[in-house]
């Protein structure tokens, strides 16, 4: 049974994009077929993040409005088989996206796919609505900072209420919380708000946590899902979330900070 | 103060202060998450009709929705302290003898 899984936060660039490139491309390594779509209508930015933006033909608004099949649409990536990429529009129209236009894609979608991963948009307007609306699961993108935390708090809440599971009182959408952009370093001074305040703050079941790491923009600078970089500590630390997502028993990594040896305080790198 | 701590003096935890924020402001946006949208503009008719018979300002009138266990209550609050019945009501106006009494 195909699963949709939305990727939101409210707050806007904590890192939706580069989780939801990562998650689908962690998912597709481990033999699931996925498709990551973009739902932000008009700031199209996940083609870029997965390095296909050359490769944009056809877009989800087309699909929508008949004027393409999914298989015009549908880009399949060129280092997994398993992961495709479902661009969006750059029309200023953001009701384009139409709820019962975007049920008909994604029942379509789950025909052929295992999880269908919904990069939402930030905000909690027509767009962010419509991404979270038909999900199963949800990932809370969370960084470890007020305005961040309290966003989280207003979508998890609209999440249980305004969401169709909610609204047809089916059991309740799943959610996680993925903190990233951590900094244990910063963290052990008192100075961010640790992993378990977070958890304990939000009350919902911590999925991972993603270390603040150089990889990540080296990865977006070259259109490079991070789990692609298995040397980075970003890259293991989603790799350690999809295997938590698919129901393993990974120890949370990168809470603590990290003993730098002499070359590393010299040369200094994450 | 020592002399290591006059070099570097140390740094306030603002993570524990972030965090009593949150809670605080999430504590009462959760409670008020749930409220049902028809309290705006039920202030609003309510401060219309008392308007009628009293001058009263726009935060002279609270609607809050409470819950304790079981029960829900609907709790109104109207300051008339020292409101001035409005022109045309009489003396006898029930309006004059609630003002006298809030005070």
């Amino acid at each position: 049974m195909a699963k949709v899984i939305v990727i939101t936060s409210g707050k806007g660039g904590v890192g939706k994009t580069t989780t939801s490139a990562a998650l689908a491309a962690g998912l597709a390594l481990r033999g699931h077929k996925t498709v990551v779509i973009d739902f932000d209508v008009g700031l199209r930015n996940l083609d870029l993040v997965m390095g296909c933006e050359r490769r944009v033909v056809f877009d989800f608004i087309n699909v929508i409005n008949g004027d393409a099949n999914l298989n015009q649409a549908l880009i399949k990536d060129k280092r997994n088989d398993n992961l495709f990429i479902f661009p969006t529009s750059q029309t200023r129209d953001k009701d384009a996206l139409k709820r019962d236009g975007v049920e008909r894609v994604l029942d379509e979608l789950k025909k052929t796919f295992d999880y269908i991963i919904c990069d939402s948009p930030a905000g909690i307007e027509h767009g962010a609505i419509t991404a979270l609306y038909f999900a199963d699961s949800a990932i809370i993108v969370t960084n470890p900072e007020v305005s961040s935390v309290r966003d989280s708090d207003r979508i998890i809440g609209i999440l249980s209420s305004r969401s169709r599971r909610a609204e047809r009182n089916e059991p309740p959408v799943d959610i996680h919380l993925l903190l990233t952009r951590y900094d244990p370093e910063r963290v052990a001074r008192g100075e961010m708000v640790s992993v378990d305040d977070v958890s304990e703050i939000l009350s919902i079941p911590l999925l991972g946590v993603i270390p603040e790491s150089e990889s990540v923009l080296r990865a977006s600078n070259t259109g490079t899902p991070v789990v692609f970089d298995a040397e980075s500590p970003a890259g293991r630390a989603y790799v350690d979330a999809v295997a938590r997502f698919l129901g393993e028993q990974r120890e949370m990594r990168f809470l603590k900070p990290e003993r730098k040896g002499f070359f590393r305080v010299l040369f200094g790198r994450a | 103060m020592s002399l290591f701590n006059f070099l570097f003096p140390p740094r306030p935890k603002t993570a524990a202060i972030a965090k009593e924020r949150l809670k605080i402001v999430l504590a009462h946006e959760r409670a008020s998450r749930d409220a049902p949208d028809f309290l705006p503009s039920l202030q609003k008719e309510l401060l219309a009709v008392v308007g009628r018979y009293v001058h009263i300002a726009d935060d002279m009138i609270r609607v809050t929705l409470g819950k304790t266990g079981e029960t829900s209550s609907l709790e109104i609050n109207i300051e008339i302290d020292g409101a001035k019945p409005k022109d045309g009501l009489g003396k006898s106006s029930l309006f004059t003898g609630a003002a006298a009494k809030s005070g």
